[in-house]
């Protein structure tokens, strides 16, 4: 350098950078995406693939030829986004679904709010529930199969086709939080119910196949999450707010009518809830900054999920609930935080 | 669980490559320039004129007021010139030149490298003593060091902070001094503890990366009653005023209180050294030592140098420039003080002053700015801040010129220590603007 | 079945009437009573909320208009003269008529001329630099170049000529708000009046030092040797610290100065191309 260069301190910087933050998210999502591809082989394969591919390209092409900037994909929160959709789908999606959740997430969810850092809501969150809401048949109806990786998966067609894979009856089925939603309004008690379709927590833990991709394994998820901690990407506060909350609230039904109510840990271990607490939560632009914001968010989260999974019509709630939820994360953020030290003298 | 102050820190790299590097005296410069604002208030006001012939450590200017430090000849000469000159920043600064004749120094100056250990002077010579030799505060902010030590009504100094935490990166000076020199500072900072009181306990604050050092003051303390050594856990911004009395005591300094509102007093182990010299040893501030480095390995160095001498001069003995006077190639900045709040360099005919600490040199892949992204909203700089301020809600204030928005949000706590900026990891140039925000609200405050 | 219709309507007729009622008080309570020819005036003003005037919006400036009427200093430099005598005509009262003004720039150091010595790596704002340090160059004085006036101009009058890197002002765009001239932490922007048929002649230096240093930094800088004001035959030029200053009032335009400047820093806009001079023998 001829030339000194000037700048106000500091004079050093972190060598974080926003990539290597989603890299580290994408990390986190593989052994999700592993016991996907275990449990559903080549149908989870085609749906991830164009998931991500799909949200990549649409994020690129609305940068480049609609907003007219330089294209943002480099920063690979379209790579997130594209992960975290896929595994809130069901492996028999078909292809057009899976775009339509992209353009969904991306297109609406994302870019119309200026991309990333402005978006208010989940961009993989509004997909789903866009989906749910237009779909409602093809996105609550999930395969229960095994060993999906031969040629005769019959899901493969389905997908291709664009129409909902064509499963035998014993194939397909309801998630637990269904059977069990579906069990009480036909006057069983829970308990009964989850014994009788053999979910023990082990197998609910370990990996099941019933539900969207990413709900199947909470050991999976629990790996990621470990490994966002070690990284320091995120804190726990959220994940650990919902889980209590979730726990607290459905132990407290639990404990008043056994009989109405599932267990707490059934509530924790099913559904969106791990997936929800521990990867879409806790996405850094639609959760609060402060650790006061972050519990009152979590807190938040675990309840709406139990009134909706309890009392609403949805047998699960984890994505309504994190979308409420975001909702309030610009007020939530108001909330000052202490002052270093109060009082003011000018002494 | 060792202490540490409470909110925010963050842990950038160590990269203290010169701490095994002993302190060496950089050679007599042939020309010294002496700025008169080498600390904080009001400029010295020179009492020399073109032409005077001058001692080390006769007084070319004298305090100007209350807030303000007599400035002492640093090579014996010629005063050549009285006048405005560029200082290290470019902007123009009264300054005396001294022609360098010999090295003659003034004969009350004790010049001998004994420890001089029995204290005989009493709390107000020995206050008066420190006003006198030009002692200011040596960790960065040059506070003249008999302002500290006056008494203010109501407050009672119960703790004198010896700062040895040096948190900076890079930096090593203060901790050379501390292994070279424990004694001296020992003693300095037992000068200043009598002259605060005698009830005052006396604690030096170490960061645990510097175990030599922390062993070699605890055997040096084991000597004094009232002195003790809190080794501290590693985070930066330790060394600042406020989380330093956090970090020791757990009190928290009030928005615009003086430190001593909470009862303590913080002083740098240079200062200590420096209060030593005067003294025991009837010296002037001037000398003192810096660290010169880089992550080049040939460009490592702890030099004792006089104030005024040329940065030029300094990067020259320590062979960072070429033949013809020139930086070398792969050095893109050169920074005054550490990484973290030190400023960068833009005239090297200026010279290192009595509060220069260290010269840093940083390459392009180092230093060079990133270009910014879009905010994600991950907390960091919020986690990072020391003074728990919301550096990204400050920054997005800033830009949009809310001024009473910014008082609201504390912008007025800020302290410079460039957690934020360091932590943000789409390189947004968060503490540019805050500290300009700050600036301004503390200029509001002021007027009202 | 039609109990529930019956429900239904009753509970909505009620809590419609009682919300109507509660508006009404509401309205009644905060109705606040407004000056109506302050709406009339604000139609008239181009309604720019530059806050040029010294107001913090155009509404306070025109309560503070319609409830003056002696004061005549106030002024929307934006509608100028025409807007001013309309709204005075709403009020029924005169207006005094004010010169139109214009923003310059009194710097003419462009990156051409102007050795750069150091390179700036922080954020581009003129703030920034003007806080931390002299600048890029070795006049501390002169225009930054990072287009903090640019910024704040609402009427896009303002440009950084990739050239030059010097602001250009965009005279017909310019409202005189003097928006930039408070951005500017070097000062270099003055409103100025516009001048005869638009001619205007000015020093376009803010240099300080002395004329040695200057000239070392910026061959263009005002070095205060006062040629001009020797020249001048109106006593319009001043030397305040090394700087020359004509005073727009006293200027004839008879462009004295501008031929005597040593270093061309008096600048002279939209004049004619001078006459070849006949030389005689």
């Amino acid at each position: 350098m001829d030339k000194l260069l000037v700048s106000p301190a500091p004079h050093i910087h972190t060598k974080e950078s926003t990539k290597g933050i989603m890299l580290d998210v994408i990390i986190a999502l593989v052994p999700a995406v592993l016991v996907s591809l275990y449990l559903a082989g080549i149908s989870a394969f085609l749906v991830l693939a164009v998931s991500v591919t799909g949200c990549v390209l649409i994020e690129h092409l609305i940068a480049k030829y609609l907003m007219k900037k330089e294209t943002t994909v480099r920063d690979l929160s379209a790579v997130v986004t594209g992960l975290l959709l896929a595994l809130n789908l069901p492996v028999s999606a078909p292809w057009w679904m899976v775009l339509i959740g992209c353009v969904v997430a991306i297109g609406i969810a994302k870019m119309t709010f200026g991309g990333l850092g402005h978006n208010l809501f989940n961009p993989a969150l509004v997909a789903r529930v866009f989906l749910l809401v237009s779909f409602p048949v093809q996105m609550t109806n999930w395969a229960l199969s095994n060993g999906m990786f031969s040629p005769e998966n019959p899901l493969i067609p389905g997908f291709l086709l664009g129409v909902q894979g064509q499963l035998p009856d014993a194939l397909s089925g309801a998630t637990p939080l269904g059977l069990v939603k579906e069990g009480i309004s036909l006057g069983l008690t829970p308990q009964a119910l989850i014994n009788q379709e053999g979910l023990t927590y082990g197998k609910l833990f370990l990996g099941h196949m019933s539900g969207s991709m990413g709900e199947a394994s909470g050991v999976a998820l629990l790996i990621g999450f470990v490994y966002l901690l070690v990284r320091k990407v995120i804190k726990p506060i959220i994940p650990i707010a919902i889980l209590v909350t979730v726990a607290l609230f459905s132990g407290i039904l639990y404990w008043v009518n056994p009989a109405q109510f599932a267990d707490p840990l059934f509530h924790l271990l099913t559904g969106g809830l791990l997936i929800g607490a521990f990867f879409m939560a806790t996405d850094y632009v639609t959760s609060p900054m402060s650790p006061l914001g972050m519990i009152i968010f979590g807190v938040g989260i675990g309840v709406v999920t139990v009134i909706i999974r309890v009392w609403g019509a949805y047998p699960e709630g984890m994505s309504f609930a994190i979308l409420f939820m975001n909702a309030w994360v610009p007020l939530i953020n108001k909330i000052k935080p202490f002052p270093y030290q109060k009082e003011v003298s000018r002494g | 669980m060792s202490k540490t102050f409470s909110i925010g820190g963050i842990h950038p790299n160590d990269s203290k490559f010169s701490k095994d590097v002993s302190i060496v005296d950089l050679p007599v410069p042939e020309r010294v320039f002496l700025p008169m604002n080498q600390h904080l208030g009001i400029p010295a006001a020179p009492v020399v004129k073109k032409g005077d012939t001058v001692l080390v450590g006769q007084v070319v200017a004298e305090a100007a007021g209350f807030v303000s430090a007599p400035i002492h000849a640093s090579v014996s000469g010629t005063v050549t010139d009285v006048g405005l000159y560029p200082d290290f920043q470019g902007k123009r600064v009264q300054t005396v030149v001294i022609e360098t004749e010999g090295d003659d120094w003034l004969d009350t100056i004790d010049r001998t490298a004994q420890v001089k250990q029995e204290i005989t002077m009493v709390p107000k010579d020995t206050f008066q003593k420190i006003q006198e030799m030009g002692v200011v505060g040596l960790g960065g902010a040059a506070f003249p060091t008999y302002v500290k030590l006056t008494p203010i009504e109501g407050m009672n100094p119960e703790f004198l902070i010896i700062n040895g935490s040096e948190c900076e990166p890079f930096l090593t000076s203060d901790y050379r001094l501390m292994l070279e020199h424990g004694q001296e500072l020992m003693i300095g900072a037992e000068l200043m503890r009598r002259v605060l009181g005698t009830g005052v306990t006396g604690v030096i604050g170490i960061e645990k990366n510097k175990p030599l050092a922390i062993k070699a003051m605890q055997k040096i303390t084991a000597g004094y009653l009232q002195w003790k050594v809190v080794p501290l856990k590693k985070r930066y911004p330790q060394g600042g005023e406020k989380q330093l009395i956090d970090a020791v005591l757990g009190r928290k300094v009030a928005s615009f209180a003086l430190p001593i509102s909470t009862g303590a007093i913080v002083q740098n182990v240079g200062t200590a050294f420096a209060v030593y010299e005067a003294v025991q040893k009837n010296k002037p501030l001037v000398t003192n030592v810096l660290t010169v480095t880089g992550s080049d390995p040939k460009i490592q160095y702890n030099y004792r140098f006089r104030i005024g001498t040329p940065i030029e001069d300094v990067l020259k003995t320590a062979g960072a420039l070429d033949a013809e006077g020139n930086l070398l190639p792969h050095i893109a900045k050169v920074v005054n003080g550490g990484p973290m709040m030190g400023k960068a360099v833009v005239n090297m005919k200026a010279p290192v002053v009595k509060s220069t600490s260290g010269l840093l040199l940083l390459t392009e892949k180092e230093t060079k700015r990133l270009e910014p992204g879009e905010c994600i909203r991950c907390a960091k700089c919020f986690q990072a801040c020391p003074m728990r301020l919301q550096p990204y809600l400050l920054y997005q204030l800033a830009l949009a010129g809310r001024t009473e928005e910014l008082d609201e949000y504390r912008v007025f706590d800020c302290i410079d220590c460039g957690s934020c900026l360091y932590a943000c990891p789409a390189h947004l140039p968060l503490l540019d603007l805050i500290r300009l925000a700050k600036n301004t609200s503390l200029k509001n405050i002021r007027k009202k | 079945m039609i109990s529930t219709l019956l429900y239904t309507v009753l509970i909505l007729s009620l809590l419609g009437g009682l919300l109507a009622v509660v508006l009404y008080v509401v309205a009644q309570k905060f109705n606040v009573q407004e000056d109506p020819r302050i709406d009339e005036v604000l139609e008239v003003l181009p309604g720019a909320n530059c806050g040029g005037c010294g107001y913090a919006g155009c509404r306070a400036f025109v309560e503070a208009f319609v409830n003056n009427p002696e004061r005549t200093d106030l002024f929307c430099p934006v509608g100028g003269n025409k807007a001013m005598q309309m709204a005075a005509m709403v009020l029924g009262r005169d207006t005094l008529e004010q010169a139109p003004k214009v923003a310059v720039v009194r710097c003419n150091g462009s990156c051409q001329v102007r050795p750069q010595l150091n390179v700036y790596d922080g954020s581009p704002s003129c703030a920034v630099v003007a806080d931390l340090y002299g600048g890029e160059t070795a006049c501390s004085f002169g225009c930054l170049g990072l287009g903090d006036c640019v910024q704040s101009c609402a009427f896009d009058a303002l440009t950084i000529d990739p050239e030059t890197c010097l602001p250009v002002v965009d005279e017909d765009k310019c409202t005189s708000c003097g928006a930039c001239v408070k951005a500017c932490p070097r000062g270099i922007i003055e409103i100025r009046p516009k001048g005869p048929k638009n001619r205007r002649i000015f020093v376009s230096c803010m240099n300080k030092d002395k004329g040695a240093l200057t000239r070392k930094a910026c061959p263009v800088g005002c070095i205060g040797c006062g040629l001009c004001v020797k020249a001048c035959p109106f006593d319009a030029i001043t030397i305040t610290n090394n700087l020359a200053y004509i005073d727009p009032d006293a200027c004839r335009l008879c462009r004295k100065c501008v031929a005597v400047c040593p270093t061309h820093s008096i600048l002279e806009i939209n004049f004619p191309p001078k006459k070849q001079e006949v030389v005689h023998e």
